[in-house]
């Protein structure tokens, strides 16, 4: 059997040459077994147009590099394979982020304003001890944050966030996972208190509309709608003691 | 007058991967001002796919029970086959338990000791103590004589990287990422800082510093398969090798991960192994215990690498339309084992090879892993020939792995230079002066614009970049892997240098306006086939075996003329590197047998 010829529709925008509006170009190529965006994409550049931009680091679902919408889904293009699309492929960047060009877009600044915003570093009293031994930890206590952990900040769950394309300053899934993991963590000194100034607000935990886009698109499989359910009953419970502590001084 | 952007700092970092953050987190502490340069994000940094673990000899878990840093530096002076400076191992093994455990402080969820009786795979029965439950446990890697590589699961690098980007951001270190140090402005006695491109708008960038510090991870890209990202394409050596001033140390010696899958090339972890995997030929025949019945698959990643090419090529590789190759057995670890701990191996699998390893066998084969070479450094990580430039993690030659490193020393490597090396950084930099004379920069950056002026306008040719570069990496695949010869390193060394010349004549087929990145790769591409030249040539007169370097035609360890580390330079204008040699430190271990039945491996292979 002949192998499919691809067509890609890729978006084109180059913010250094803003005389040029942004468009969409096609590129045709021949599908090979085992294909995926990121080599489909690689060969287009070098073989038809290298001033085509897009983002790859690790290229194994590791880094959270090369999420782009991909046939109207947000998806990594590194672990998404040809043969599981239409021989028409339409690729855009990623909403809500910064457009770098092209496919590129700025997720690092976004995720490390994320990461500010919320604080998201252990907070301790403690000094760190070169002598001592290691605090001891229950291994469960291990996995559950590491499980939380796992987030890659590849931005899936935000572009298809209703909220987030609409509102700005919206923590997004991967904002309220981040809180999460630090929530369960032992060594986090942070009071609900505390934590209810980073999420406990319409930009935090109460913005969520509900729709779960996040839950489905992401590409580690994260169970952000536990996450999410987690910090809200942590923040609802807060926010009702505060409620009752305000009637007390009223 | 050439006007460009400006960047003032006490010390320049590049690369935002394990080592160099923590080199920065240990130059903030002592109030120094500090930036770090990344080409992406640091929390895309390769560091972030070690999946694996990171070695220290805490001796917590039941098969870890009476390690202690002795051993350990043992290991890593054994695994290097005696190439590596002893002295740095000693100070790597006795700081690497605090690392563990500063990471742990930090905010690592690494796993725990859990008491209890539990069998093995392979059958035996251990039991973790109960006074032990809760502190920082490890698992088996090739070349340990214990457990010791400590882990969080399947994403050990991204544990650590996250953390250590976490308390990067909470010091407040400035990152400028999407930006590439293209070179070293120096006077020809001290570093001064960079010429940057920005990878957001085209444009160059002048950073200038009292200390620079290399960390920008090995060269993996420089071979067609490669488990590395694919920004690991040696930049920060060829940065130091182009001053014609700094040498590469060991350049020849290149690690080769026993189970790259096929044919992405992507990494599945040690850790497969380690936990009980097995490697089996085209029959389903476990064939290393027949090579190797103490370690079996647990060898070196050299031997284990050799062996299984050697059995390949005797006929038991299973074939494929991408060449032979081998499977790895994990099926019998079980379902729950191998969705939790090697979750990463199963995503792997499942992405790229649509595989179910609970239930299939994953094909796998030896693929480049790492670059033991590097910007040689003293102990303090100060580069040779420059003043003020310093090197870390893989990118740095200190040289820890000697001509091969262990699993779950790199990982390790990356925390522990940059504790180290941080701190005589600080050191040198707070009694340092920054004195330069403006027109020096700005004959670097002249010199820069003209560069890209050319590529532009294909004034010096029409070479097509990646063609260029697919040829090189092809060049390495085939004349410079596991098992090298005189012959083919000859071929290798005159095709290379065919490609230096055809990498000056470059010409742009894009208009290499703003982010372009045909010109990124064209600016890069003298550098990388000058690497590429000091691996084959420092290969082809490293006329003995030893580590990762094997050669045919010499397949014996020969410490009468070789115990002694490659130097390469490239003079400018130079067609060749110019290789000199200086001697390993040995302070406690002299040279003997590494006890992996290595020596019956050379006889083989001296007999075909």
């Amino acid at each position: 059997m002949a192998n499919r010829q691809l067509t890609f529709s890729i978006f084109r925008y180059n913010p250094q040459t803003p005389e040029i509006k942004p468009y969409m170009q096609e590129y045709r190529l021949e599908e090979l077994p085992g294909m995926t965006i990121f080599v489909a994409l690689n060969k287009i550049r070098e073989e038809q147009d290298p001033s085509l931009m897009f983002d790859f680091v690790c290229r194994a679902a590791i880094c959270g590099s090369c999420a782009m919408v991909i046939n109207g889904r947000p998806r990594l293009a590194c672990k998404t394979l040809t043969k599981d699309l239409p021989a028409k492929i339409t690729l855009l960047p990623l909403p809500v982020f910064k457009l770098i060009g092209d496919l590129s877009v700025d997720t690092g600044t976004w995720f490390r304003h994320l990461s500010l915003k919320t604080e998201a570093w252990v907070h301790t009293s403690k000094e760190f001890d070169p002598k001592a031994p290691e605090e001891r930890m229950d291994n469960e206590t291990a996995l559950k944050i590491y499980e939380a952990e796992r987030c890659i900040e590849c931005g899936c769950c935000i572009a298809g966030c209703a909220t987030a394309n609409i509102r700005e300053d919206f923590l997004g899934a991967a904002g309220i996972n981040r809180v999460a993991r630090f929530m369960i963590d032992p060594r986090d000194e942070r009071t609900p208190e505390q934590y209810y100034e980073v999420v406990g607000s319409e930009e935090g935990a109460f913005g969520c509309m509900g729709l779960m886009a996040c839950d489905d698109n992401c590409p580690m499989e994260l169970p952000l709608q536990i996450q999410l359910a987690y910090v809200r009953r942590k923040m609802l419970a807060q926010g009702l003691k505060l409620k009752v502590e305000d009637k007390i001084a009223l | 007058m050439s006007t460009y952007k400006t960047f003032a700092t006490d010390v320049l970092i590049i690369g935002a991967g394990l080592a160099g953050e923590r080199t920065a987190i240990e130059v903030a502490k002592h109030g120094l001002d500090c930036i770090i340069l990344s080409l992406v994000p640091p929390r895309r940094s390769h560091s972030t796919a070690a999946q694996g673990g990171m070695q220290a000899s805490l001796g917590n878990c039941a098969m870890g029970e009476g390690d202690n840093p002795d051993i350990h530096f043992e290991d890593t002076v054994k695994g290097s086959d005696w190439g590596c400076e002893q002295d740095v191992a000693r100070l790597f093994v006795e700081t690497v338990p605090i690392a563990v455990r500063e990471m742990a402080h930090w905010g690592v969820p690494w796993n725990r000791v859990v008491a209890g009786k539990r069998t093995l795979p392979d059958g035996r029965v251990i039991e973790e103590k109960k006074e032990k439950e809760g502190l920082i446990t490890a698992r088996d890697f090739g070349g340990t004589a214990y457990w010791r590589t400590c882990y969080t699961s399947d994403g050990t690098g991204h544990t650590l990287q996250y953390t250590m980007d976490s308390i990067v951001i909470k010091m407040g270190i400035t990152v400028h990422d999407r930006v590439e140090a293209i070179t070293l402005i120096h006077d020809g006695e001290k570093c001064l800082g960079v010429v940057a491109r920005s990878l957001r708008t085209g444009e160059l960038l002048v950073y200038t510093a009292k200390s620079t510090v290399i960390a920008t991870g090995g060269y993996g890209r420089l071979y067609g398969v490669s488990t590395n990202a694919v920004i690991n394409e040696g930049s920060g050596m060829f940065l130091a090798l182009n001053t014609g001033i700094v040498p590469l140390g060991n350049m020849e010696a290149v690690q080769f991960h026993p189970t790259g899958i096929v044919p992405a090339g992507i990494l599945v972890t040690e850790g497969a192994r380690g936990d009980g995997g097995y490697l089996l030929d085209k029959n389903h025949h476990r064939f290393m215990p027949d090579y190797e019945p103490k370690k079996k698959e647990l060898a070196s990643r050299d031997v284990v690498s050799r062996r299984m090419t050697q059995h390949m090529r005797a006929g038991y590789g299973v074939e494929s339309e991408h060449g032979l190759h081998l499977w790895l057995d994990i099926r019998h670890l079980g379902e729950k084992h191998i969705y939790t701990n090697l979750r990463e191996i199963a995503n792997i699998c499942k992405n790229f090879l649509g595989i179910d390893p609970a239930k299939e066998l994953i094909p796998v084969r030896p693929t480049q892993h790492y670059s033991m070479g590097g910007v040689r450094t003293n102990i303090d990580g100060h580069a040779y020939g420059l003043k003020g430039l310093f090197a870390v993690g893989e990118a740095a030659c200190w040289d820890l792995h000697g001509f091969n490193r262990l699993g779950g020393n790199s990982l390790a490597e990356t925390i522990v230079s940059g504790m180290v090396v941080g701190k005589k950084v600080a050191e040198y930099t707070l009694g340092a002066a920054l004195e330069y004379s403006s027109r020096l920069v700005d004959d670097f950056v002249k010199k820069d614009e003209q560069r890209i002026k050319d590529l532009i306008s294909g004034k010096n040719g029409n070479e097509n970049v990646y063609q260029v570069r697919a040829e090189m990496e092809q060049t390495l695949m085939n004349y410079v892997g596991i098992f090298r010869n005189g012959p083919d390193l000859e071929k290798a060394v005159a095709r290379l240098q065919e490609l230096h010349e055809r990498a000056q004549k470059v010409g742009l087929r894009s208009s290499g306006k703003g982010a372009n990145p045909e010109l990124a790769s064209a600016l890069r591409l003298p550098g990388m086939v000058r690497l590429a030249l000091c691996i084959a040539y420092g290969a082809l007169k490293r006329t003995e075996s030893r580590g990762s370097h094997f050669r045919e035609d010499y397949p014996r360890r020969d410490d009468v003329n070789w115990l002694k580390r490659t130097l390469a330079y490239w003079p400018e204008g130079s067609e060749l590197p110019k290789l000199e040699y200086e001697p390993v430190t040995i302070t406690e271990l002299p040279p003997g047998d590494r006890g992996y039945g290595e020596q019956t491996g050379r006889e083989e292979a001296n007999h075909g």
